[in-house]
């Protein structure tokens, strides 16, 4: 069974300044069909974890370690971090100007699973996964995120995710700009691949508004970096009743 | 004042309103015409001849040369070029049905008619060349398959002189495709009958040691519509010189070019667009992708619009991906207007590097750093392929980008 287990991470990003740092200390550890959310304020690092896992160079790891079924994850590069099976939905997908949707997700698939798929079979597989997001046909021909509206990143970066079949799948604030019916719509793409059993999924959000129709398994507090609370499902009520105003006073939130 | 300069120019451009280049009305050689509309540079001292010695010798610092590796163009700007050893091209033709390709003497009635040599190497040319080629496509005739000229030079020193003749109502794609080596000077004459099409592609594919210098001058007719696609791959100095001028009300003129600068070349493309007839539009887009120690290119988009030219509506675009490090881009979007009664005025130019982000997307999908690469210049030149319009060039195209990819990122 696959297991993310984070140790103890630490990560900086360079300021005018020198180096800052945004986490300080997280551990966590992610099973295969286990949900587990992360909340917390603006600014409390938890997106910075997401893209840390994922590998962007913009962030510094400093200490401590990410393991993946015992794989050192931080000395892969990014893509061999997603071959590897880590997903990362993102919350402001880029442009890629002059790619197809078509082109990109078939060579993405490619690498991910180390050959090209057959030509008919994943025609048909887009075909469905699409359907299922309510996803016009005529979007494979758009170029990669070029003039799409919030909710059709969103859908996209989900499409990528049913796709992709990644053993843990990390999605940054996939609720922010999405009005009910995408919500919903995303929502269920989510749940369908939470539903294979084959995937952990580490849900980063400010807003419990998406855990009514992704219900957690876990719910962590995430504030000056690292976690200063877990729970399970009832953690979430209490933040939706409370806010984080509890834990980020005294300016523990950055 | 319709103008703009969107945002995220990087490079300086400028916008001059006023009334500098006042038009010049020239002769053309025995055509019969009694005038031809010349563009005049406010920044060219020198008017358009078809004689070499109206030209002084450049010294690389006039504004139209200061660019130019003037010690790289073989000769050909200070007459050793036109002493020097004659060189042959081999020319293959592709005609359709109804089209005719003609050799023709000096004093053919039908040279010179598009426009007239701005600069001392294509006088030269002018004055150098001993036929010249004219392609008829008569009126009326739609194409269903390009008109294709394969040039490859072999060596040596050559002056060309080409009229592309679409008459009233026709509709065309001409393909002048250069391989080989040499030292080039080309005129490429492109008259478009009133209510015709034609898009011409012309792609420098040449070795990587010939030196290329040509004007592409087009006469837009009435409701007709050009594009020009001019692609620069190959070549150790290519110096290009599109240029579009009007002959009636309601043309339409687009220019899209895409270059690839490996190390040491010199890839210069200027284009001038002179509005000087009422509603006609010009839509420009030129990108390029630069990559190795001097690589270098250049871009200078003249747009004049003149008092007469009221309903002008004109944009144009300048983009340059910078893959290394040593390589270098001279980028200057330039527009000057006599009347505030327009549609549309603008342009953009912008110069960068990879962007970062978009690799990272690519990457954490699995895609590995080189194809990733890959994949954005690829996707950065599909962009602008996908308005060509003419699949069986856009693919060919396609196939040679990825060659230059292949061999290069």
């Amino acid at each position: 069974m696959a297991t993310l287990e984070i140790r103890d991470l630490h990560v900086s990003v360079d300021a005018e300044n020198g180096p800052r740092e945004i986490l300080k200390g997280v551990d966590l550890t992610v099973k295969q069909g286990e949900t587990h959310a992360i909340m917390g304020p603006n600014g409390s690092g938890k997106s910075t974890l997401a893209y840390s896992l994922a590998g962007h160079p913009k962030y510094t790891v400093t200490g401590g370690s990410v393991l993946l079924d015992g794989e050192d994850v931080l000395e892969m590069s990014v893509d061999e971090r997603a071959k590897a099976g880590v997903f990362l939905a993102m919350q402001y997908p880029v442009e890629v100007p002059g790619v197809s949707v078509s082109n990109f997700l078939r060579t993405a698939a490619t690498a991910v699973r180390g050959e090209a798929p057959k030509l008919r079979l994943w025609v048909k597989e887009v075909k469905e996964a699409m359907a299922a997001l309510q996803m016009d046909p005529a979007f494979a021909e758009r170029n990669v995120n070029e003039g799409f509206s919030g909710g059709e990143k969103k859908r996209h970066e989900i499409l990528q995710l049913e796709l992709l079949k990644p053993k843990i799948a990390i999605l940054d604030e996939t609720d922010s700009g999405l009005d009910v019916d995408a919500l919903r719509i995303v929502s269920e793409g989510i749940n369908r691949v939470r539903s294979t059993g084959e995937v952990g999924t580490l849900l980063v959000t400010h807003y419990t508004r998406i855990l009514r129709y992704i219900q957690p398994d876990y719910v962590h507090v995430f504030a000056g970096g690292r976690i200063v609370e877990s729970g399970g499902a009832e953690l979430a009520d209490k933040l939706e009743n409370e806010g984080y105003e509890a834990y980020v006073k005294g300016g523990a939130s950055e | 004042m319709a103008e703009q300069n969107t945002t995220g120019s990087t490079t300086a451009g400028s916008i001059e309103v006023g009334t500098a280049g006042a038009g010049a009305q020239l002769a053309g050689p025995g055509t019969g015409r009694t005038t031809v509309h010349q563009p005049i540079d406010a920044r060219v001292a020198v008017k358009p001849s078809f004689d070499v010695n109206d030209f002084p010798v450049p010294t690389g610092r006039e504004e139209d040369w200061r660019f130019t590796p003037l010690h790289r163009l073989g000769g050909l700007h200070d007459g050793t070029a036109a002493a020097g050893e004659r060189g042959e091209d081999k020319v293959g033709f592709t005609l359709p049905d109804g089209v005719t390709a003609e050799t023709v003497g000096r004093d053919d009635a039908r040279l010179g008619k598009a426009g007239t040599p701005v600069d001392r190497v294509a006088a030269q040319a002018f004055s150098g060349f001993e036929q010249a080629l004219v392609v008829t496509v008569p009126k009326d005739a739609v194409l269903t398959e390009p008109v294709r000229i394969d040039v490859r030079g072999e060596g040596g020193v050559r002056f060309a002189h080409v009229v592309i003749d679409v008459k009233p109502f026709a509709e065309a794609v001409v393909v002048l495709n250069h391989e080989g080596t040499g030292t080039r000077a080309a005129n490429v004459e492109l008259l478009v009958g009133d209510g015709a099409k034609l898009t011409f592609v012309s792609v420098q594919d040449w070795d990587r040691d010939a030196v290329h210098a040509a004007q592409h001058s087009a006469l837009v007719g009435r409701d007709a519509s050009y594009k020009s696609v001019v692609v620069t791959f190959g070549g150790d100095l290519v110096r290009l010189h599109p240029r579009v001028s009007y002959a009636g009300p309601g043309g339409e003129a687009e220019l899209f070019g895409l270059y690839f600068a490996d190390a040491g070349q010199h890839l210069e493309h200027r284009l001038v667009i002179d509005h000087d007839t009422p509603h006609c539009r010009s839509n420009v887009a030129y990108k390029g992708a630069l990559q190795g120690q001097d690589a270098h290119a250049v871009w200078v988009g003249d747009v004049l619009i003149r008092a007469a030219a009221v309903g002008t509506d004109t944009y144009e675009l300048n983009r340059n991906l910078v893959l290394t490090d040593g390589a270098r881009v001279d980028s200057i979007p330039n527009l000057e207007i006599e009347t505030g009664e327009i549609v549309g005025a603008g342009h953009a130019s912008a110069t960068g590097r990879f962007d970062d982000e978009q690799l990272f997307y690519l990457q954490a999908r699995g895609i590995p750093a080189d194809e990733a690469r890959r994949l954005v210049v690829r996707g950065f030149f599909a962009e602008l392929l996908q308005q060509i319009g003419v699949a069986e060039v856009q693919d060919q195209l396609m196939e040679k980008i990825d060659a230059e990819l292949e061999a290069a990122v």
